[in-house]
Order: C-alpha cells, then structure tokens, then sequence
C-alpha cells in the first residue's frame, strides 16, 4: 500500500494524460514512447521466437514432421524480418526514447510529434506483414533478403511485404532524425559532444547510418516491386538486368543495417561495465574513434556477404581486406571493457552479467566473423550453419543480451522498483545456458557440410540438431520468465533509490525513481563527476 | 608481443601443424561417430565437429586458412577471456577490491591496436596467394557445363581434351529418398542407404562422373533462380545465377564418390537437390564417357542400332 501511495504521489507532479487514448495513442513524451516501443519490441520477439520454435521443431529429426518445406521458408523469411526490423531496432530505439534525453539533460526529443508517428506507424507495419501469412500463397518465402528471382516467384505477399518494409523505414529515418536532431541540439549546457555518455554516441553514430542506408533499402525493393508488377527488369537477365545488382545494392544497406544493430548494444555494454566495476570507462575517446570507424567500414565491406557470386579477383582481394580490417577497431572496443574491469570493484548484479555475458560471447560471433572475412575458407562456410550461428553470436547473444542488459539496468529508473536479483540471475544462468546449447552445435553443422535454410538433412546431421532443438526450446522459456520478473517487480518490487547502484554515473541518475513524466525541464548543470567516463580532459 | 611471435610461429608452422590437429581432430571425431569410419571423405560424420581437409588442393587449402584462423581465434580467446575472468576473481568487490581510477594507458591501447593489424597482415597474405591461385581456371582437361534448375541440375560435358563430347544430362533426387522425405511420409531416414553408406537426401539418379588427376573447369549458370553448386570435399562453392556464367575449377586427387547439395535458397526444394560426383581413374572415367557416347549414338539413331557408329575415343 506504501507504493502505491508513493506512486499516487508522483502522479500527483507528473502532469500525465489521464486516458488510455490520450496516455498511450497520442503521446509525444519520450519516456511514453520508449515504453510503447520497447512493448511493441517485446511482442515481436515473442512472435519471432515462436517461428524459430516451428523451425527448430521442424529440424529436432530428420524427416519431416511437422511442415511443408514452402511453409518452412516462410518461416525462416518473416523470422528474420521480425527479430530484425520488429524486435531489435525498435527495441534499440525504445531505448533511446527513454535515455537519450535523460542522459544528455532534455526535457524531451526534439520533434515530439514526428515521434509518435515514427512509433505508430510501426504496428500498422508489421500486421501488414504478418498478414501475408494468411494470404493464398503465403508469406514471402525467398530469404529476409529478399534476392530475386526467387523472391519474385511468391504471390500477392511481395507486395504486402514490400509496403511494410517501406512503412519500417519511414519509421526508421524519422527516428534517426529525431535521434540526431535531439543529440546535436538539446545536449543541456557542459555537456560537450565529447562528454556524452557512450551510449548517446553510438546512437548518434547509428541515426547516421539509418539515414544514410535505409532509403537505399526501399530503393531497391521498389525496384523488385516494378519488376513484379510493372514489367521492369532491373534485375530481369531475360530483360538485360542482373540479378546480382539486387545482391550489391541489398547489401550496401544490408552490412551498415548489422552495425545498426550493434552500435547501440556497444553503447548500452559502455554504460553497464563501468557502473558495476565503479571505475571510469577505460579509452573513452577510444571508444568513440572505434565506433565512428566500425561505421565508416561498415559501407565498404558489403560484398563480404556475396564472396560465391563469382566476383573479380581484385574485388574479393578488396573485400576481404577491408572486412579484415573492422576486427581492428572492434578489438579495441573488447580491449577496453576488459580494462575497464581491471582493478575494478566489482559487483555482478544482473545487468553486469548480461553484459560480461555479452562481450564473451559476441566476441566469440566477431571470432567467426574474422574466420568467415577470409575468402579461401569462406567459399566453404559460405551459406551453411556456420553463417546461422555466427550471426546468432552477434545477434542474440550480441545486440539481443545487450538490451536485456538495459532493460535490467535501467528498469528500476524507469518504473521506481526493484526486480529480485534472485530471478533475474535465473533469467541469466537459464538463457545464457541454453544460447549456447541452440546456437554453439551449429557451427559443428555449417563445418560439416549443412547448408542453411534447409527443412530436413541427411542423418549424420541429425545428433548436433537435436541438441540445437533443445537449446531452442529452452530459449522460448525466456521471454516467459523475463516477463514473470519484471511483473513480479512492478506488483512487488522494493522501491528504487535515485542513484540506484552504487557504481552509477551520469545524468539519468539524477533524476528520481521512476523518473517523473517531465524531466530537465530547466537544464541541469553537468560536474564531470557525474559522467560514467569520468572527466575526458586527463 | 608474445602474441605476434606466437602467430608468426603458428603460420610458419602452419603446414605440419595443422594437418596434425587436422588429423587429431578428425580423429577424434571419428572416434565419436561410432561405426562410420567407412564413410569419412564422402558423406558427414555423425557429430562431426570441424571441417573434413577434402580431395584437392582448394579444400586442402580452405582447411589450412580455417585451421589457422581457428587457432588464432582460440589463442586470442584464450588471453582475452583469460583476462576478464581473472578480474572477475580477483577484483570483486566481496573481496575487499578497491577500484583504481585510471581511465586510459596510451601504450596499452597502441600496442592493441598495432598488434591485431600485423596478426591479419600475417593472415591476409597466404589467403591472398590461394585466392590468385584458386581464380585461374585455365588450361583445363574437361569443361562442365552446370546448370541449375528448380531443383535439380544439368551436367553438360562441353569439351574432354579439346573434343566436344555431346554428354549432357540431367541430376536429380533418387527415389527412395525423394519418397522419404514427404511430409509424415512414415519411411525411416535411417534406411535410405547406399551398400553401408546412409544417404539420405545426398544421392542422385544419375551423378556426375569425373576423371581423377584432371584439371576440370565448371561453368556455372543456372535457368530460373539462383542456386549454388558445393561440394564440401572439392572445397569452393559457386553460385548458378540466370543469365551470368560463373567459373571455377577442381582437380580430384583420389577416386570416390563425394556428396554436396545446393547452397543457395531456391523454394521449396533447395534442401532437395543434392550433388553427386564420381571421381573415377582416368581410364574408367574415359571407358565411361564412351559408353555414354555409344548409348546416345543408339538412341540418336535407332535404325543403325545394329552397326552403332564409333564414338569418338578421347
């Protein structure tokens, strides 16, 4: 009842719209938003992770059981197109809704409106999407990328996709704008570029990347859909295109698009390790210059993605180089968040396990991104399991733990409760457990010779599948007790401190728990003793 | 620096040491696959765990890059992961750790940065020496012609010594698997077999014979949509695209029968179009493409079926 009155309390000062309709549907505050994206997140990771459900099920034995093969790439396409586009990047940008403006001292992003409509637009998006589904012929079936001929060969969904993918990216660059335009011009007074937590900084590096890479997306399924529909051949050889065109242009968006996924996670980890080492973050500039160059290759290495197209000689030497060269800057990245633990005080409470777990394992994702950079060998890996679990590393284990990281680290600012350590351990110690049992035996399988987006397989690939399935259905679990924790928490939670842990630093700390609906509505004055990285002039 | 000599060490040695761990590994995974031990080279291993070195000189060197990355991967691992666990153990705050404030060493940081830029230099140049080699497709023994198609392929034997061979037929799915795999089919996966090998979903009705110790070139195409054409055990794979002729090479060293699949989504069958090759002698291989030669005179010309027309003798 005490919480409930402190609750009331806060209400109280907070000015909130009292409807649902007003509340949810016609927000501009940014903590409202951040919620609405981060739920929307949620849903769609529960609805991907279902599909990947159907196909780990379909791939527990050989033989098929469970699903026609055309029904099974339906499932492996819109998968993909839902944890990318659906789970991940909002998530990512539920997350900066919520804390850019908090950690840079704003009173809200800086185009309210333009941020309702970015959120809102994306529902509609993806039940267009998910929609195709139920068309006669089903959902697209050719890949999440798309590559025609193939991915012209399915029905009325090529449309129906197409129109949602253009809604996300709508969605998308309205986002990266606000993003930018709130970061370059609502950071309060003292809060130099260079001051800015990391977090702010790899996103601001990402709304750039977004900008500048997805309209080339909806160029080019635009041009799928006029040779679909309109009689073009863009990529027609019949008509004098190239199909292989598609595959450079793809992936010209396509490889910024996996630094988009990343970037934010870097930024998320930044903050995490140095709280619970309570020690500045080590290179802090370092960190910076790495993230800007990851960015810079990130548009130079794309055909990294498409070495058996048969491309020139001097063009595979060129990728190959250039790929090789982002574990460069991403070593640094890993070098610095061990230094930063270095005669550290360390505590391991449940977001600093995620983000130990993270840098373990989304280096162990780099790791086989390095081995795969080498063309001689990746004209073996190439299209195999091995791929699958690489990206898995960098993904789940990468960008998807880096923002259960935040959900964990952040949670107690946003709701003013505590969650039990106790489960979110449990939460931990199940997922990370099992991530590895579904996603590590699938390396085993790409090297001995199974290709990826398969339905069934030859018998001697039947034992590390199984294993791989049960490391699947282990995962499904948890969302589920994600979920359980953190409703335990809002119901049951201990009341949050201002500070929360003991290690934090910077502005979002400042700020009472939960963070009242209206915040920095008169800038804050910024000490360098409140910055994560300590002061940068030394 | 112990970590660039460590590399250098491990490229120069990187022949004998790696087919040793290649043979230790492939060893062990032997040992797990209990009762496969015919099928290694052909078919995958039950657990299999690495890459199989393959039947030529490209799979061969394929092999080497991924053991030597491999390594280095492990090697690096092992000291950065060997240093977070460390500072886990020893700077807990339980244990009475007090957090030093430091927050750069510019030494630190331009040795890890200057140290992983020599280790891929170290790396970049032997894939570069494979990669030149692995792109000259000249001077071939035999020319293929491959097609894809949804979901089986053309082979097409264009040319065998500088002779135009008319050989030219179709790859598909064999039966007993084709019938195995339909959906709750009931038939066991286990049984498709071929003599002890079981080989479900990799066997065709008709594979694709090859000459041993011959240069053969390939190209590549396909005629609806895009699949690609792998065969672990030759060690490269290339993508069928309509409209675009691709090309590659392989020189078989020992005769077998080695098994792939497509390796590039193509509907609802791309798991369902497997390749074959036999690698035969060259004089078998020649015995065979005669026979081929004198079966297509027959069905060419029906009338003189009695007085079949010599076929021209590569």
């Amino acid at each position: 009842m005490a919480t409930h009155a402190a609750d009331a309390h806060h209400d109280d000062h907070d000015h909130k719209p009292q409807g649902f309709w007003d509340r949810w549907v016609f927000t501009t505050n940014h903590k409202d938003i951040g919620t609405l994206y981060l739920v929307f997140a949620f849903i769609m990771f529960c609805i991907g992770g279902a599909m990947s459900g159907v196909i780990r099920a379909e791939l527990a034995q050989p033989g098929l059981q469970f699903v026609q093969p055309y029904f099974f790439n339906q499932m492996t396409t819109v998968h993909a197109l839902v944890m990318i586009f659906g789970g991940v990047m909002p998530a990512f940008v539920g997350l900066a809704n919520w804390m850019v403006p908090l950690m840079i001292g704003a009173p809200d992003m800086a185009l309210p409106r333009m941020n309702n409509w970015s959120f809102w637009i994306m529902p509609f998006a993806f039940t267009v999407l998910l929609l195709t589904l139920f068309l006669p012929g089903g959902a697209p079936a050719g890949g999440w990328t798309l590559y025609p001929p193939l991915s012209l060969q399915g029905g009325s969904s090529v449309a129906f996709a197409i129109f949602a993918i253009h809604m996300m990216g709508i969605s998308s660059i309205m986002g990266a704008i606000n993003i930018i335009a709130t970061i370059l011009n609502m950071r309060a007074p003292g809060m130099d570029l260079l001051r800015m937590p990391l977090f702010v900084w790899t996103w601001l590096i990402t709304a750039f990347l977004l900008i500048a890479v997805m309209p080339v997306l909806a160029g080019a399924v635009t041009m799928l859909l006029t040779d679909k529909f309109f009689g073009t051949s863009f990529f027609n050889a019949a008509g004098g295109g190239d199909p292989v065109m598609f595959q450079h242009i793809f992936w010209f968006f396509g490889h910024p698009e996996v630094y988009i996924m990343i970037l934010p996670a870097f930024g998320i980890v930044s903050e995490i390790i140095p709280t619970f080492s309570r020690k500045p973050l080590f290179g802090y500039q370092a960190m910076v210059y790495a993230t800007a160059s990851i960015a810079f290759l990130s548009f130079i290495v794309w055909a990294h993605h498409m070495f058996t197209v048969g491309m020139p000689l001097g063009g595979e030497l060129f990728f190959m180089y250039a790929t090789m060269m982002i574990a460069v800057p991403t070593g640094v990245k890993v070098f610095n968040w061990v230094s930063t633990m270095w005669k550290g005080s360390m505590t391991f409470e449940t977001p600093m396990l995620w983000a130990i777990a993270f840098v373990i394992l989304f280096t162990i994702g780099g790791f086989s991104g390095l081995m795969l950079a080498m063309v001689p060998a990746d004209f073996q890996y190439h299209d195999t399991y091995f791929v699958v679990a690489h990206f898995h590393y960098v993904l789940v284990t990468g960008a998807l733990f880096s923002i259960i990281a935040a959900v964990y680290f952040w949670w107690p600012k946003w709701t003013g409760k505590m969650y039990s350590e106790k489960w979110g351990k449990f939460h931990f110690w199940w997922s990370t457990f099992f991530v590895n049992v579904l996603f590590f035996p699938q390396h085993f399988l790409g090297l001995a010779g199974m290709p990826r987006r398969i339905p069934d397989y030859n018998v001697a690939f039947a034992d590390w599948n199984l294993v791989s399935s049960i490391g699947a259905f282990g995962m499904l679990a948890s969302p589920i007790i994600m979920f359980a924790v953190l409703w335990h928490s809002k119901k049951h939670g201990a009341p949050a401190t201002t500070q929360v842990w003991e290690g934090a630093h910077g502005l979002e700390w400042t700020v009472p728990s939960p963070a009242p609906h209206h915040t920095f509505t008169e800038p804050p004055v910024i000490r360098a003793s409140m910055l994560a990285h300590g002061d940068v002039t030394h | 620096m112990a970590l660039m000599v460590m590399a250098m060490k491990s490229l120069r040695n990187t022949r004998k040491s790696l087919h040793k761990m290649g043979r230790a590994v492939a060893a062990a995974s032997l040992t797990l696959s209990a009762g496969m031990a015919m099928a290694a080279g052909t078919l995958p291993d039950r657990w299999q765990l690495n890459m199989h070195p393959g039947v030529t000189e490209t799979a061969r060197n394929a092999y080497h890059i991924h053991m030597l990355m491999l390594w280095i991967c492990v090697v690096i691992g092992i000291i950065v992961f060997g240093a977070m666990a460390y500072a886990m153990f020893k700077f807990r705050k339980s244990k009475g750790a007090v957090a030093a404030q430091f927050s750069h060493n510019t030494v630190a940081e331009l040795i890890w940065t200057i140290i992983p830029i020599v280790i891929l230099i170290v790396c970049a140049w032997p894939a570069t020496k494979i990669l030149v080699h692995t792109a000259d497709t000249s001077n071939p023994e035999l020319t293929i012609k491959v097609t894809g198609y949804q979901w089986k392929w053309r082979y097409e034997y264009v040319d065998y010594q500088g002779k135009a061979t008319g050989i030219n037929f179709m790859s598909k799915l064999d039966g007993d698997s084709d019938r195995t795999r339909q959906l709750k089919s009931g038939l066991d996966p286990h049984a498709v077999k071929v003599g002890e090998e079981q080989t479900y979903l990799l066997n065709v009705d008709k594979p694709l014979v090859l000459p041993t110790n011959a240069k053969v070139r390939f190209v590549i195409t396909a005629d609806d949509v895009i699949h690609a054409w792998w065969v672990p055990a030759l060690g490269w794979k290339v993508d069928a695209i309509p409209g675009i002729i691709n090309d590659a090479w392989t020189l078989i060293e020992q005769p077998g029968t080695y098994r792939g699949q497509c390796a590039e989504l193509c509907g609802q069958d791309h798991g369902f179009m497997p390749i074959v090759v036999e690698a035969k002698p060259k004089a078998e291989f020649e015995q065979w493409l005669a026979g081929q030669q004198a079966a297509n005179a027959a069905q060419n010309a029906p009338a003189a079926a009695q007085a079949p027309v010599a076929a021209p003798q590569g």
